[in-house]
């Protein structure tokens, strides 16, 4: 056994930057991803539209714990590949990310009447750019308040990639805390620094969601 | 050669049919009004004629190429043929400026250096022109509307459709959007308009069709149908408008 230290607090600031990599990763992947998911939950086709309603309600009544676990341990079985831990978790939370960030998306795009979509038409711009000039804009503004809620969710989702043996920031507190046997005060550290990201993000949310209805 | 042929035109939404077998024909430079009750099928007549719904039966011929919703070079179409809304449909997210320009600097119709040039003109063809840098929510029903207007110009349309433009105004904001379309009509634009505004199909259109239970029930010279109409519909549907 050893005191609290520097050492501890070192360790906390490296693995605080893997639990930041790790929500840039499921960001970067799951974003486009996301969009995809989006648009195929709101397909013209039938089967298309089908397969992403199946795949939303498998991930919405599945914990993210146990995709996680099923990624990590459950893979490597059915596949016979085994992963590092970083590649399973950023698999996870990439799926995750695609799925509800997709169905917060698909929300704000179906909030823009389908008139929007006739005016474009109707002046001959293709539907990619109806999409992207016409309804994209406002379903993003629709959309971003939910969306930074999202962000604010994923951040403190990815403490559960501590299960795999991912060194984040929580996984970090549970090695300091075995090895310092102060629990109390390892965890207090490690949550203040959950909130001290967490909470200008919610209260930026708030913020948009006040901007959002104040300017209708 | 007619601009625009429609012959025998059926729609069904679900088993509701709305228009059974139409037939119309528009020359170029006519001013068409389309009057009758709300359910008549006027404005399922003109969304058809832009392709923006699916027709079971019949054929729309404009410029001597037969026009449906699912053809290829529909896009290229809809850039020849303008139409504007009830609810005006303005771009929120833009500026007055910007909803005129998108379409035709999208399509490669003008550069973007030439952009700001064209909706000048556009927007002072409709009396806008002060109000170039507003934001839509800035602006009263009848300028979103004649903005709309400036936006399908701006595509230098051959023919225009307006769908009901002023039932959605105030009444004292109606004849500003009139005016506009009167201003096109001695221009020479081909228009096909369903309207509510009887003086307007009276005094400006070279023909007024009458619809019914969705068929064409009588047109003709305004002068005929609105003075000597034929059947007791039409002339229980003009007493009905005489307030």
């Amino acid at each position: 056994m050893r005191s609290f230290g520097s050492i501890d607090l070192l360790s906390f600031t490296t693995a605080f930057q893997y639990t930041v990599l790790l929500v840039i990763m499921a960001l970067a992947l799951g974003a486009p991803l996301a969009l995809g998911f989006a648009t195929m939950r709101i397909s013209r086709f039938l089967p298309v539209r089908l397969l992403a309603a199946i795949v939303l309600q498998i991930m919405q009544g599945i914990p993210l714990l146990a995709l996680l676990m099923f990624v990590y341990f459950g893979l490597p079985v059915f596949l016979g590949i085994r992963m590092p831990p970083l590649m399973a978790v950023v698999i996870a939370y990439t799926i995750y990310t695609a799925v509800f960030l997709g169905e917060i998306w698909r929300g704000g795009i179906e909030a823009i009447k389908r008139t929007q979509w006739e005016a474009g038409a109707s002046l001959g711009i293709s539907k990619l750019q109806q999409f992207r000039h016409v309804i994209a804009p406002q379903a993003f503004r629709i959309a971003l308040p939910a969306s930074v809620g999202f962000l604010v969710q994923l951040i403190k989702g990815t403490s559960l990639a501590a299960i795999v043996g991912f060194i984040e920031l929580t996984r970090a507190g549970q090695l300091s805390a075995a090895a310092t046997l102060q629990p109390l005060l390892v965890y207090s550290i490690i949550a203040a620094i959950y909130f001290a990201i967490c909470f200008p993000l919610t209260l930026l949310s708030r913020k948009l969601e006040v901007r959002l209805h104040g300017s209708r | 050669m007619a601009l625009v042929e429609i012959k025998g035109l059926r729609k069904s939404f679900k088993d509701l049919e709305v228009l059974k077998g139409v037939s119309l024909t528009v020359e170029k430079g006519d001013i068409v009004a389309l009057i009758g009750r709300s359910g008549s099928g006027k404005s399922t007549l003109l969304r058809c004629i832009n392709g923006l719904e699916e027709t079971q039966g019949g054929t729309i011929e404009v410029g001597e190429r037969q026009i449906s919703a699912k053809m290829a070079g529909l896009r290229e179409y809809r850039q020849r043929v303008g139409i504007v809304f009830q609810q005006f449909n303005l771009f929120p997210h833009m500026n007055v400026e910007k909803n005129v320009t998108l379409a035709p600097v999208l399509t490669g119709k003008v550069s973007k250096a030439e952009a700001r040039k064209l909706a000048e003109e556009c927007l002072a063809k409709v009396g806008m022109l002060e109000k170039i840098n507003a934001w839509p929510e800035q602006l009263s029903g009848g300028q979103q509307q004649r903005v709309a207007i400036a936006r399908c110009l701006a595509m230098a349309p051959e023919l225009m459709l307006f769908d009901e433009v002023t039932s959605a105004l105030d009444p004292e904001l109606v004849g500003e959007v009139l005016k506009v379309m009167e201003d096109m009509a001695r221009q020479g634009m081909t228009m096909v308009l369903v309207t509510h505004e009887m003086s307007f199909a009276r005094n400006v259109a070279s023909k007024v069709v009458f619809m019914h239970q969705g068929k064409i029930w009588e047109e003709g010279t305004p002068e005929a149908v609105f003075g000597d109409p034929q059947t007791p519909e039409l002339r229980a549907f003009i007493s009905s408008t005489h307030h």
